[in-house]
Order: C-alpha cells, then sequence, then structure tokens
C-alpha cells in the first residue's frame, strides 16, 4: 500500500512563505484562499521568546472528518491517503469545511482578482469557474502525483511528481513521501526525530508531521 | 514570579465564517417544526385542534430547508445532498424530509377534505411525527458531527438541540391555539411547562459540560452571556405565565388565559431561535491551533506548549 504523508521540519522552517507562493503558483488559487499557507507563532515573554513557524493545510487525515460529513460524496480519500474533492459533485454546502479541524478549507462564491475588478492576464488563462461556489483544499498537487506516477517517477523523490511547496521550500523543512514505504525520506526522517501531529486530539489521524528534535540516541 | 509563557500570533480559535444566519435558520425552522408536528400529532390523538398548527409545523421545516438552498453554493445540485446517507447526517436529514413532506401533504389533504378527525388523517399525522423526530435527531446530530467547532462537538449539545425542538413546538402550539381559541386546553400548558423545563435543564447542563470540558473562550463567552437572558425571559417568565394560566378559574368569555399561553409560547420558541442563532453565528469558534513543543534550535531546549492559546479551561 500507500500513504503519501507531508513531514515538516520546524527547525528549518524559516518562515520565507516561499511554499505558500508556489502553492498558490501551482494550483492558481484567488486572493484569500492558501491552501498551504504558515503560520507566525511566538512563544514566551520577553527576553526569554521564541519563534516558530508551521506550515499549514489539509492534513490528509486518514479517518477525514470531511469525508464522514460530506453530504455529496464530492469528498473522498483515495486508497493513497489523498483526499481529493470533485468540484463537479460538491454543492457547497461547506459543512466539510466546518468539520475540519484544521481550517484547511476555503469556498470562493464570486470571481476575484489580486488587482482590482478586471483579472490580470495570467489570471484570466488560469480561472477556473468550476471552483466557484464550492469547497476547495491542498491536494498534496495530486495532479502532479498522478503524472508523474504515469511517467514511472516517484513522488516526494523526482520534482515533478513532488507537491510544489515542497520543490520550493528553500530551507529543505518540507519533505513529501510514501509512509508505507521504509525506505521513504518520510519513513528516515520520522525514524530519527522527534515528531508531533497538531490538534491529534480531533482523532482524524492527520498526515502531517512536524520534527521539533532529533531522536535521543541509543 | 515568572510569567507562563504564551503562544500568541496566527493560530487562536476564530469564528467559523461559513455557516450564517440561513444555515441558522435551518436549525430554527426544522426544530421549531418537528416540534410543532409532533406537538400536533399528540392533539390529533386526542381529539384536539391539529390542522393550523400542522400546517404551520410543515411550512417552519420548508423555510429552514429553503434558507438552506439559498446558503449553498451550489443550489442547483442540491440533489447530490442525497448520495451519502451511510456517515452523513445532512443526507439523512435530507432523506428524512422526503417522506416528512409526502405524509403531511396527506395529512393535511386528508384533514382538509375528510375532516380533522379522519383516520387517515391523523394516521399520516402520526407517521409525520415520527418521522419529524427523526429529522431532529438528524439536526443534533448534523452539530455534532462537526469536529472543528468545539462548543457544536459537545455531546451535551445534542439533548439541548432535542429538548430545544420539542419546547419550540409546544410553544408555537401555544400560539397557534393562541389564535384559534380562546382557552387552550390544560394539556397543552402541562406539555410546555415540561417542555420548558427539560430544555433549561438540557441548557444548563451543556453549559456546565462545555466549561468543564475546556472549549474556545469566545465561544464560552457569548454563552455565559446569553444565558441568564434565555434562562430568565425563555424559561423563567413563561412558565410563571403558563403556571397563571393553569391556575386561573376557567370564566366565561375570558381570554386572559389564552393571551397568557400564547405570550409563554412565544417567549418559549423566541428563546430557542435566539439560542440557536447565537450558538451557530457568534459562539462557533474553531479550534485553533495547537503545537506541543518547540523546535530544537540553537540553545537545544524545547519548551512545552501551554494550554490551547485562546481556550478557556
Amino acid at each position: 500500500m500507500t500513504r503519501y504523508v507531508m513531514v515538516a521540519d520546524l527547525r528549518r522552517c524559516v518562515g520565507c512563505q516561499t511554499c505558500t507562493a508556489a502553492c498558490k503558483h501551482a494550483n492558481a488559487t484567488v486572493p484569500g484562499v492558501q491552501w498551504r499557507r504558515v503560520l507566525d507563532m511566538e512563544v514566551g515573554q520577553y527576553p526569554d521568546v521564541q519563534r516558530l513557524f508551521v506550515p499549514t493545510g489539509c492534513q490528509h487525515c486518514q479517518a477525514p472528518a470531511c469525508v464522514e460529513v460530506c453530504p455529496s460524496t464530492a469528498t473522498r480519500k483515495r486508497p493513497d491517503g489523498v483526499v481529493v474533492i470533485d468540484y463537479d459533485i460538491c454543492i457547497g454546502c461547506d459543512y466539510c469545511a466546518l468539520s475540519c479541524p484544521y481550517d484547511a478549507r476555503y469556498k470562493v462564491d464570486e470571481p476575484t482578482w489580486a488587482f482590482g475588478d478586471q483579472p490580470t492576464a495570467p489570471e484570466a488563462a488560469r480561472f477556473d469557474k468550476s471552483k466557484l461556489g464550492v469547497t476547495q483544499k491542498c491536494t498534496f498537487c495530486v495532479d502532479r502525483i498522478d503524472s508523474g506516477l504515469a511517467r514511472g517517477l516517484t513522488p516526494g523523490v523526482d520534482p515533478e511528481a513532488t507537491p510544489a511547496c515542497v520543490n520550493a521550500c528553500i530551507s529543505g523543512a518540507m519533505t513529501f513521501g510514501d509512509l508505507d514505504d521504509p525506505d521513504s525520506a518520510v519513513s528516515r526522517l520520522l525514524r530519527e526525530n522527534r515528531h508531533f501531529r497538531m490538534n491529534e486530539d480531533a482523532g482524524t489521524g492527520p498526515s502531517f508531521f512536524y520534527l521539533w528534535d532529533k531522536e535521543a540516541g541509543p | 514570579m515568572t510569567a507562563p509563557p504564551r503562544l500568541t500570533l496566527g493560530h487562536r480559535p476564530r469564528l467559523q465564517p461559513f455557516w450564517d444566519v440561513r444555515a441558522a435558520c435551518n436549525f430554527i425552522g426544522g426544530g421549531t417544526g418537528t416540534g410543532l408536528i409532533m406537538v400536533a400529532a399528540g392533539a390529533a390523538l386526542v381529539g384536539g385542534p391539529w390542522w393550523p398548527a400542522a400546517l404551520v409545523g410543515f411550512a417552519c421545516v420548508a423555510f429552514g430547508l429553503g434558507m438552506v438552498f439559498l446558503e449553498i453554493g451550489r443550489p442547483w445540485r442540491a440533489i447530490n445532498v442525497f448520495f451519502h446517507p451511510q456517515t452523513s447526517w445532512m443526507t439523512r436529514e435530507s432523506v428524512l424530509a422526503m417522506p416528512l413532506f409526502g405524509l403531511g401533504a396527506a395529512a393535511l389533504g386528508a384533514g382538509l377534505v375528510l375532516g380533522a378527525d379522519s383516520g387517515v388523517a391523523i394516521a399520516a399525522l402520526v407517521l409525520a411525527a415520527l418521522i419529524a423526530a427523526g429529522f431532529l435527531y438528524c439536526q443534533a446530530n448534523i452539530l455534532r458531527a462537526v469536529r472543528g467547532v468545539p462548543a457544536w462537538r459537545e455531546p451535551a449539545l445534542r439533548p439541548a438541540m432535542l429538548a430545544t425542538g420539542l419546547a419550540e413546538g409546544a410553544g408555537l402550539f401555544l400560539v397557534v391555539g393562541a389564535l384559534a381559541s380562546p382557552t387552550p386546553p390544560a394539556w397543552s400548558l402541562w406539555l410546555a411547562l415540561l417542555a420548558v423545563a427539560a430544555r433549561g435543564a438540557a441548557w444548563s447542563r451543556y453549559h456546565r459540560t462545555l466549561h468543564r470540558a475546556g472549549a474556545p473562550e469566545a465561544s464560552l463567552r457569548v454563552l455565559d452571556r446569553m444565558a441568564p437572558w434565555v434562562l430568565g425571559l425563555g424559561h423563567g417568565l413563561p412558565a410563571v405565565l403558563l403556571a397563571m394560566a393553569l391556575a386561573l378559574p376557567p370564566t366565561m368569555g375570558s381570554a386572559a388565559p389564552s393571551v397568557m399561553a400564547g405570550v409563554a409560547g412565544l417567549l418559549i420558541a423566541a428563546a430557542g431561535w435566539t439560542a440557536k442563532l447565537l450558538l451557530m453565528t457568534r459562539a462557533a469558534a474553531t479550534r485553533g491551533f495547537t503545537v506541543p513543543h518547540t523546535p530544537v534550535r540553537g540553545r537545544g531546549t524545547s519548551r512545552p506548549s501551554p494550554a490551547p492559546p485562546g481556550w478557556g479551561l
């Protein structure tokens, strides 16, 4: 089996938002929509303050709350663990968006442009009206995964088959791959480092792991 | 003494931006309507007037579903709502709406043609009331299934929503009765009194449990502010009015009991509507984000995260 997951190394992330920009570029999301975003957090009291950056988005959960509640079956989980939305079936009820413990879903009802009332040429070229009035979210760049696999590439290894945010990350903080492959980079990182998942008490089994320290030695 | 560490930026709970007053109207109309249908069926079984109340009940449910139609992003695909009965309470609610309206049309039509005391009409209404109970149960579970909004996820909300629907129905039955007759039947006053007591107890329990279990402060603040008003004006005052209406000796030509019952009923229903509206549009804070550890970087130290930011525990 295959289970695609994302690993974000919080020791490396510098909050540059390059992943956010790469995602917007790859997926042509409109202003106000960030399938990949980076939370900026500050902990402590002056002078003992620590700042951390936490990339987040759809966590492609093992037991996705969005799939459970979706009345139309538009949201479904693929055998490889990627949670996708069929924009042709979704009725835009937002039930999934409310059920998501990670604030990862968006809905845009009207065309929205970056500069005023008219789209720029790239916006006009990539405008997708099937995304209006329906829920949308990160897909782990499923089109890149699928086209890469069709060409014999390995997601997480070959950039053409890897999510845009991972390819763009300047610090190597983000890694994508198959958790069920013990030799994959994500499996190795999770073996060698201490990690957590956010909001685990929600019980959805997120596929987004955060590294925060190296594993204690033997 | 060192101040406790705090998390600040970018991850506190926020008010959910998705469901607005239109979605709240589905729970208001659905709860009131199904409650009213159930009470009307009870009235039919004891030989009381039921037709106007049932009509209003079905209209309330239709109003609620109509508001959902206005709320969803792709209303012309609404038929797709029926695709996922295996796990989606929204699908189950929609599925039940079909026989509910079918039986409603049969009951109202038979009542109109054959008379309100016809067996066919009453049987159809009683069946509709059973479906209405299922519809109300689905509505309560729609909120319970939402993992992103802790105030809705709290299990004690389910009985509170059920009790609210029944109380709204009992209250509106008194209003409809007050418009139709100067003497409300005693059983309807007792029923409203019981329903309002049950709802008060269920909401108080929900409020207490939510505080105990922990929830976003934004949700707790709204519920804390709402509680005395809703409990006082929507439970205490109507209870007094109902007790007075029950205690008044029947006097020929006096409309006082009916007026008192009508006002009490309206207060009971309005309290339920207010509570649902605030719960859905003002108290619906998301979970926010909690990071259990900060990363170990240059200094080689990590600190555990404090309690979820923006939560009242």
